[in-house]
């Protein structure tokens, strides 16, 4: 820098820069650390074979590790599973969110208390979360055996987490729980911050409320459901602390998500360089939902 | 009021019931089952209250070297744990992204609004894409096992999150605030430790708080970057026990409990700045 200053005075505006990019400096130093290099050097390894242990010599073998993971039938299945755990949680999510974002729109009585009980669920530690649906599920002592005997609806307890069909759906109960409050509190706040006489100068036209909500409230929402919508998409498809901690994957990898997949490969079954193929093919994922993300919702004029 | 309006408001808040079952019924039964013994747990039908409520629990867990079982103990030391580097993962990257956030938000510079965008694109990118090459180095280092790795590593999604909240905090502080302060002879730093900061101390606290929360929560890498006891964290290590069946499910509760109170806690007192914080980062700056 200081070669720089010998030869001319910097304008007012280099100056400006320079001092900016000295405040950056840590922040993307670290940040290139910890992500960027990464990213990257997870690219390079999907393209070796890595055998597990330190100072192991990997060797070049091409797109093998993707041929491998691509003729994978646990692979594809992992996807299609994945898909319907984001598909159907995000789904009913949004629905559910923006029904009580609804609810508390209108006012019924205790609506403050609602929207403060809505912290607690989202506030919770994800496996805290788990573990304890894990014990709501369970065979021998679980709450839900517990409710549905009391209410006569079964006559034995039933090892719900053991059910191959069951077991995607209640861990999709419990990300519901801890996720859904967000979608609400969000949409909430984007409800809260529409203008008042839209909706009113409708009432005097006669609109009903359910019109009111379809064709004004919610055309006006859509910017904040489609936040909700990709923040959600991106956070369920890489999901991996709940089913671990509910089902480690099973019965039988019928809980086996992609991330779990990219897990086990990379530290289970000692196939790292299947497990940095998967992982790139994730970060290409979220790097094609960032593009949409920005695309749509972060426009210039905002800056 | 009149009677349509009393029914209206009657069928709403019934509407309200399901919602408040949903919420509460899981973490009641929790805390019910936390505070029975082993015994009481497992009867059938269920004991929605515990006949004997217990804190033993509890106990064990304040006082871990009393314990009979190893649960509490190894509780106790993840706690520590957490709380440990949660605390340090919020401290750097208030230091570190309050820099970054004020020169994004206040400085025009070529390539301002590229930075921007990576941020939020670097925010969206999942730990297991990272975690091959950072494992590989931290082996090749010796770092697993040692709090610094998780420290380092939870840069990852702390530090972009927190430079977005800290942006979207700057820009709501008046910029004529700022002039005149330069008017004064006041040096950009200056501009930002003696203007900006002190005025951005609610942004500042609230962005400390999720950075903890989030640092709080982290699972992915702390469970590949620990193996032994004293090293985990609380989520790694209720994960841990919740896996074998051996070991007394209703201490593991009672850690669940606790593992949860401080964020709950910490999230009820600061909701106003929770739900701007959860828009502001999800929305936009």
């Amino acid at each position: 820098m200081a070669i720089n200053l010998t030869k001319r005075r910097p304008t007012l505006r280099q100056q400006e820069a320079r001092i900016a990019w000295l405040l950056l400096a840590p922040s993307l130093l670290i940040i290139l650390g910890v992500t960027l290099w990464p990213v990257i050097s997870t690219f390079f390894l999907s393209f070796f074979h890595v055998p597990t242990g330190i100072n192991q010599v990997r060797t070049f073998v091409g797109f093998a590790n993707y041929l491998e993971m691509l003729r994978d039938r646990l692979f594809w299945e992992t996807i299609g599973r994945t898909l319907y755990f984001t598909v159907v949680s995000v789904g009913l999510e949004l629905i559910l969110g923006l029904a009580i974002a609804q609810l508390i729109h209108s006012r019924p009585w205790g609506w403050q208390f609602l929207r403060f009980s809505l912290i607690i669920p989202w506030a919770v530690p994800t496996i805290v979360n788990g573990a304890m649906w894990r014990w709501i599920y369970s065979a021998d002592f679980g709450a839900l055996n517990g409710l549905l005997m009391q209410l006569g609806l079964i006559k034995h307890y039933v090892p719900w987490l053991t059910l191959p069909n069951m077991a995607m759906n209640l861990v999709i109960v419990a990300d519901i729980w801890h996720t859904m409050p967000f979608v609400a509190l969000v949409l909430q706040a984007a409800l809260a911050g529409l203008p008042e006489d839209l909706d009113e100068a409708a009432a005097v036209d006669g609109a009903n409320a359910f019109q009111r909500f379809w064709q004004i409230r919610l055309p006006l929402l859509r910017p904040a459901i489609l936040v909700a919508l990709i923040v959600r998409t991106v956070d369920a498809f890489r999901v991996f602390d709940i089913v671990y901690i509910i089902t480690s994957g099973g019965p039988a990898y019928k809980t086996l998500t992609i991330t779990y997949l990219t897990y086990l490969n990379s530290f289970a079954f000692g196939k790292q360089g299947i497990g940095a193929a998967l992982s790139f093919l994730i970060s290409a994922f979220t790097i094609v939902m960032a593009f949409i993300y920005i695309r749509f919702l972060y426009r210039p004029e905002e800056t | 009021m009149s009677y349509r309006k009393i029914v209206r408001k009657l069928f709403l808040f019934l509407l309200t019931l399901p919602v408040f079952f949903f919420i509460f019924f899981p973490l009641l039964w929790l805390f019910s089952a936390s505070l029975s013994n082993q015994v009481e747990l497992f009867s059938v039908p269920i004991h929605w209250i515990p006949e004997h409520p217990t804190f033993q629990n509890y106990l064990d867990i304040f006082f871990p070297s009393l314990a009979a079982s190893s649960v509490p103990r190894t509780f106790a030391t993840a706690l520590l744990n957490s709380i440990k580097i949660a605390s340090a993962v919020t401290f750097i990257c208030i230091l570190v992204g309050s820099l970054a956030a004020y020169a994004l938000t206040r400085i025009p510079f070529r390539f301002n609004r590229s930075i921007q965008l990576g941020i939020i694109a670097t925010r969206m990118i999942p730990e297991v894409s990272l975690v091959l090459p950072l494992f590989i180095i931290a082996s090749s280092l010796h770092l697993i096992n040692r709090p610094i790795v998780l420290i380092i590593t939870y840069m990852s999604f702390a530090l972009p999150y927190a430079i977005w909240l800290m942006a979207a905090y700057f820009q709501t502080v008046p910029i004529e605030l700022e002039d005149a302060a330069r008017l004064d002879g006041c040096s950009r730093l200056g501009i930002l430790f003696r203007v900006v900061m002190p005025i951005s101390v609610p942004g500042l606290v609230s962005t400390a708080m999720f950075v903890f929360l989030l640092a709080w929560d982290e699972f992915f890498y702390a469970l590949i970057f620990t193996s032994t006891l004293a090293a985990k964290t609380v989520p790694v290590a209720i994960a841990e026990f919740v896996g074998r069946y051996v070991v007394n499910i209703n201490g593991m509760m009672a850690g669940g409990i606790l593992a949860a109170v401080p964020p709950v806690l910490v999230a009820l007192i600061f909701q106003r700045y929770i739900v701007r914080g959860m828009t502001a980062g999800a929305v936009k700056g």
